[in-house]
């Protein structure tokens, strides 16, 4: 079966951000870049499913000419092929959805597998989104997924509020990954040397023409006040008498 | 116009607390754009849940209520909010940020053709929104410029509303749903059930991360707990390893909590966690390597082996309250 995958280009999600001082957006200067980890594990399971039922794996990243190598290393975890759409601009997540939904209506995958959420603009949308805009059912927040044998249904348990809902789907479904889904294998030398001679299609923003017009609107960016650091306390009752008598929390 | 349409929750036939918050937002909201407020509740068997809703001083609560929404299916769920969302003429529909909004909104969002800001935690003059970016590094104002707009809130930015006169008007939404054209299916509800309090509703949560080293230490954080009637937290390593059920995660992918006091517990700080709780009032850090990060954020920061000190807490809080 085919399995589209959508792998963002994060900063770092290990170093903390600042914003600049015209609070334009935030620093990305000396900061690394790398997959958005739900995405990792997106691929992953996109790579246990055609390890049990054949077929190819395409791992797709809108984003700068930089993000080929957000595309290469899930070739070098094993996928088949890239596809880079070239957009230097910001887009919303309705935005990237709408180009998504280009390339799944030229690639007709019977699965698109995303993570649940970018870790820079924490938005939790695009997956939802791209799943009402193709008509077809949405499992998000997986942590177990199960394509039956006929590739016609896949069986999700979702992390929710409360315990696991679990669901079953006709595919194509879009899945969004949690981060229990799986843990992401790392590319082994082999995979990394292979993953330079796979394909990577590059597809130029404004050779889709889709509808990109941002929704949301992005302005002032502000750094949250810092949280003062208190007393170190020597012992537990000290800890206790400043519970009791300045928290008064006892 | 300038209506806003709060889809609120219920389980076990009572309104969900944590659905509070979402109608002082509306409330706030609907002050300076003068609408009104109107709140959708939908399910199955909804009496007891429409009556409480109709407590909370909105104008209208608006109630789906049909065997076909008995089981939650964003898809079913979404076609009904975007009906409801047309004919009520609103302008804003949201809902606190919780599993089921996070899941729904974009959906129903992509149905209204609406922007959406997630997590939102105020709204300016501009009647734009704040919230969070880069697990809360940074906050940003965003403008939704589509003429309906989707909003997630973040429950701890907002007062619960207090219940407030005259009862809603109440409008029965009609229900028809083609069950045949929804690709999905509702398997089963595993619930993972807990006599603590939820993370959102607790005044005291006690967080117990991978330096517990498993159930075993887990037990002392919930020993810690017992005391406060708290809630108990956990960070994603302690998540992982198995040790806690998944929906006691704190942080910028997990829950977002505001509790009076926090108590990290063998928790190192990290960015992700950091995100979900340095809004507490006061926060209580117990770590035996003195560099650990959530120091930076502890009111009260205690360097020592939990093992010794947690015991020791609980011996000294009863002492403390006893005398
Ligand atoms: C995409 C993504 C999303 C994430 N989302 C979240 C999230 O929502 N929430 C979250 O929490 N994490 C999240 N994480 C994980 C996060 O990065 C950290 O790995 C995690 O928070 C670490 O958990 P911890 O503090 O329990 O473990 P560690 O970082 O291993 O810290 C354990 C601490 O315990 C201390 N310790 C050990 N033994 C003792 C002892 N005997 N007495 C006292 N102290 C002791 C150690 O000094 C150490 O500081 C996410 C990560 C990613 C990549
Ligand atoms: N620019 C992008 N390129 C590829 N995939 C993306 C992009 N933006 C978002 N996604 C996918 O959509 C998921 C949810 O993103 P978001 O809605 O932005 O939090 C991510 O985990 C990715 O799988």
């Amino acid at each position: 079966m085919k399995i589209l995958v959508c792998v963002k280009r994060v900063t770092d999600p290990d170093v903390k951000i600042k914003v600049k001082p015209d609070g334009s957006g935030v620093v990305t200067d000396g900061v690394d870049f790398k997959v958005n980890p739900f995405d990792e594990i997106a691929v992953e399971e996109a790579l246990r499913i055609k390890e049990k039922l054949g077929g190819e794996v395409v791992v797709l990243s809108i984003g700068p000419q930089e993000a080929t190598k957000e595309i290469r290393s899930g070739l070098a975890m094993g996928a088949d092929r890239g596809i880079l759409v070239k957009a230097t601009e910001q887009l919303d997540p309705f935005g990237v959805a709408n180009v998504m939904k280009k390339i799944v209506e030229q690639e007709n995958p019977e699965l698109i597998i995303m993570g649940k959420q970018a870790v820079d603009g924490d938005n939790n949308q695009a997956g939802q989104i791209l799943a009402e805009l193709l008509g077809v059912p949405q499992a998000c927040f997986a942590s177990k997924v199960e394509v039956g044998q006929d590739q016609k249904t896949a069986s999700v348990a979702r992390e929710v509020d409360g315990g696991f809902d679990h669901v079953e789907v006709d595919l194509p479904a879009v899945i969004t990954a949690d981060l229990r889904l799986n843990e992401p294998r790392y590319a082994s030398l082999p995979g990394i040397m292979k993953a330079k001679k796979k394909p990577i299609q590059e597809i130029e923003l404004a050779s889709l023409s889709v509808d990109t017009q941002l929704k949301v609107v992005w302005h002032k960016m502000t750094e949250p006040a810092e949280r003062q650091a208190g007393v170190r306390v020597p012992d537990v009752a000290t800890l206790v008498a400043k519970l009791r008598d300045e928290a008064k929390v006892l | 116009m300038g209506n806003i349409l709060m889809i609120v929750e219920h389980k076990d036939g009572a309104l969900k607390k944590v659905s509070l918050p979402g109608i002082s937002f509306a409330k706030q909201y609907t002050q300076k754009t003068g609408g009104e407020v109107h709140l959708l509740v939908m399910g199955h068997n909804l009496g007891a849940v429409v009556e409480q809703a109709k407590c909370y001083g909105a104008q209208k609560v608006f109630v789906a209520d049909h065997e076909s929404l008995g089981a939650y299916l964003t898809e079913t769920y979404a076609q009904v909010a975007a009906r409801v969302a047309k004919e009520s003429g609103a302008e804003v529909v949201g809902a606190i940020s919780t599993s089921m909004s996070k899941d729904l909104l974009p959906r129903l969002a992509a149905k209204l053709e609406a922007g959406m800001a997630s997590d939102i935690l105020s709204v300016t003059d501009q009647g734009w929104f704040t919230r969070p970016v880069w697990a809360g590094n940074a906050v940003v104002e965003v403008e939704i410029t589509t003429p309906v707009k989707v909003v997630t809130v973040r429950g701890t930015e907002f007062e619960k509303a207090p219940k407030g006169d005259p009862a809603s008007g109440q409008v029965n939404v009609d229900v028809a749903i083609d069950m045949g054209a929804v690709k999905k299916r509702f398997v089963r509800f595993e619930e993972i059930k807990s006599d603590r309090p939820e993370l959102t509703e607790a005044s005291v949560i006690v967080t117990g991360g991978r330096g517990t080293k498993g159930e075993e230490g887990f037990k002392l954080v919930e020993g810690l707990a017992d005391l406060f009637n708290a809630a108990v937290g956990a960070t994603r390593a302690a998540v992982d390893a198995g040790w806690v059920p998944n929906d006691l995660q704190v942080g910028q992918t997990g829950k977002v909590v505001a509790p009076d006091v926090y108590f990290a517990i063998g928790v190192s700080g990290a960015i992700q966690h950091l995100a979900g709780m340095k809004g507490s009032k006061i926060i209580v850090a117990i770590n035996k390597d003195e560099e650990a990060p959530i120091f930076s954020v502890a009111d009260y920061g205690l360097v020592a082996d939990l093992f010794k000190a947690v015991p020791e807490l609980v011996e000294e809080i009863n002492k403390a309250r006893a005398s």
